[in-house]
């Protein structure tokens, strides 16, 4: 049934389903006599974001270290860089299969290596966004630690890391919801069953059949990317002081 | 020139090239100031009035030239944390509040919290802030942030401070009740300040020596002693000799030589 201007694509309850449709499919079960869907999906939901919060928390570490030091180094700032711009331009799904097989088998959980391929994708923005945001720091506050002959330590705590604040959250922000997406797909070739890649792979293959399981499946995976979003928003809302007219 | 071991700050032939196009900002300079002095370095914006400045605090490197603060090296000086430095702007940090942003160079040189708290309290009631102990710089007006500026610059007892037009930013009313609270200040922490400024009425009012500077490059153009009587009140604006010493300084910025200055 077409309702609607859809022109130029031809849109059916294949295509796109219906929203009522979606979210009901949620109360029903996947199968004869097994609980409703969603029970199902927020279990997944949970194991995905394990690997999502690790991943996102390794990230983040590792991209405001590599920021730090990149800060502090012109020579490092142009020599090292590149690779990690070159790092984000390799696809995700040709790394994923290489880093099962490295951390697979060598007694680690079964997520971990989920979470390095969700870290590979949220290190980046971090990493960009502390090295402007310890460059942002005022030239007269720098000369007034200078005059009272504050150490390096001093200058990066007490100026400049606060300074970058806005800038790493600003990253945070993109990294959260990017965590998601990275442990989703960082399930697809690790064969986990556990998480919602799994789920959406299972239900890409059934689509013909039931397409409302995989259109509530990824709109339980939209959920958790903002809902870590929100949470990212909440915390920098209690971090960061920022004067009035710096809050946009 | 004699190198007094008592002088608050001695400049012995400084001067300063930029690397960037060879600009000379000031030229063989060589000044002296005694302890408790307040000594005012005015001229036109290219002077190098601010650079000068930079050199006591060792914050600018003089390409020749050494300078002295309190009988040591301007480097040591600074790792002694000897001089205290207040710019243009306030330069407060909004994620601290005014007690914390006045305890920030305590904090530095390891001052435990019982100690800095107690200093800060005399700091703030010394710039009579007290009741914004816990506001942010951005709730206080461009006036009370100079304060704040001010306390934070003293609250390590320096002898000596240094301040970069500090009130140029302020309309004529703030600037003028901020010069007697600074007076008073000086008076009762008993330090020298060189003060840098682009208005003469300012410099006069301000200090005991004047110091007209004429630009590219910056040389010293004629020293001047203010001897108006102290302590200086709101009438002292009004008083003849006080036009007298500003016309002279508006001379000698001109490059004329008045009677009686050599």
């Amino acid at each position: 049934m077409a309702t609607g201007w859809t022109r130029p694509f031809v849109v059916d309850d294949l295509t796109m389903p219906p929203m009522t449709d979606i979210v009901s499919r949620l109360w029903e079960p996947l199968a004869e006599g097994q609980p409703p869907l969603i029970r199902d999906l927020l279990d997944k939901s949970a194991f995905t974001m394990r690997e999502a919060i690790a991943g996102f928390a390794l990230g983040a570490v590792i991209g405001f270290t590599i920021g730090v030091v990149l800060h502090h180094s012109r020579l490092l700032r142009r020599g090292f860089l590149p690779y990690v711009v070159a790092s984000q331009t390799v696809p995700i799904l040709a790394i994923a299969p290489m880093v099962v097989i490295w951390l697979g088998g060598k007694g680690l959980p079964i997520w971990m290596p989920v979470a390095v391929i969700a870290a590979y994708l949220t290190f980046f923005p971090v990493a960009i966004n502390t090295i402007r945001g310890l460059d942002s720091a005022e030239p007269r506050a720098l000369e007034l630690m200078r005059s009272y002959a504050a150490s390096p330590w001093h200058v990066l705590w007490k100026v400049k890391f606060p300074a970058s604040l806005p800038y790493i959250f600003a990253a945070l922000k993109i990294s959260a919801t990017a965590s998601v997406v990275g442990a989703i797909i960082g399930e697809l070739p690790s064969s986990i069953q556990d998480g919602l890649g799994g789920a959406i792979l299972n239900f890409n293959q059934y689509y013909s059949l039931d397409p409302t399981a995989l259109w509530a499946t990824n709109i339980v995976a939209a959920v958790l990317g903002i809902a870590f979003f929100g949470v990212i928003v909440l915390v920098e809302h209690l971090v960061v002081r920022a004067a009035p007219e710096h809050v946009a | 020139m004699s190198t007094s071991a008592a002088a608050a700050v001695t400049i012995d032939g400084v001067t300063k090239t930029f690397a960037k196009g060879g600009t000379v900002a000031v030229q063989d300079i060589d000044l002296e100031f005694q302890p408790g002095e307040f000594v005012s370095l005015i001229g036109p914006s290219g002077c190098g009035k601010s650079t000068l400045l930079r050199v006591i605090g060792d914050l600018v490197q003089p390409t020749t030239g050494t300078v002295q603060v309190g009988g040591k090296s301007a480097h040591q000086a600074r790792l002694d944390r000897d001089y205290g430095m207040v710019f243009q702007e306030a330069v407060l940090f909004d994620w601290r509040t005014i007690t914390k942003n006045i305890s920030l160079p305590l904090e530095l040189a390891g001052w435990d919290r019982s100690r800095r708290n107690e200093r800060v309290k005399e700091m703030i009631d010394l710039v009579e802030l007290s009741g914004f102990e816990n506001h942010h710089p951005w709730e206080l007006s461009g006036g009370m942030q100079m304060r704040v500026a001010i306390a934070r610059a003293l609250s390590f007892d320096p002898k000596l401070l240094l301040m970069d037009e500090p009130f140029g930013a302020l309309d004529e009313m703030t600037r003028e009740r901020l010069n007697l609270e600074l007076l008073r200040i000086w008076e009762a922490s008993g330090s020298t300040v060189v003060f840098v400024t682009h208005s003469i009425t300012e410099a006069v009012f301000l200090s005991t020596r004047v110091v007209v500077m004429s630009p590219r490059p910056g040389r010293v153009a004629g020293i001047v002693d203010i001897d108006l009587p102290q302590p200086r009140t709101g009438d002292t604006r009004e008083e003849p000799r006080f036009f007298e010493l500003a016309t002279e300084l508006r001379e000698l910025l001109r490059g004329r030589t008045p009677e009686g200055v050599h």
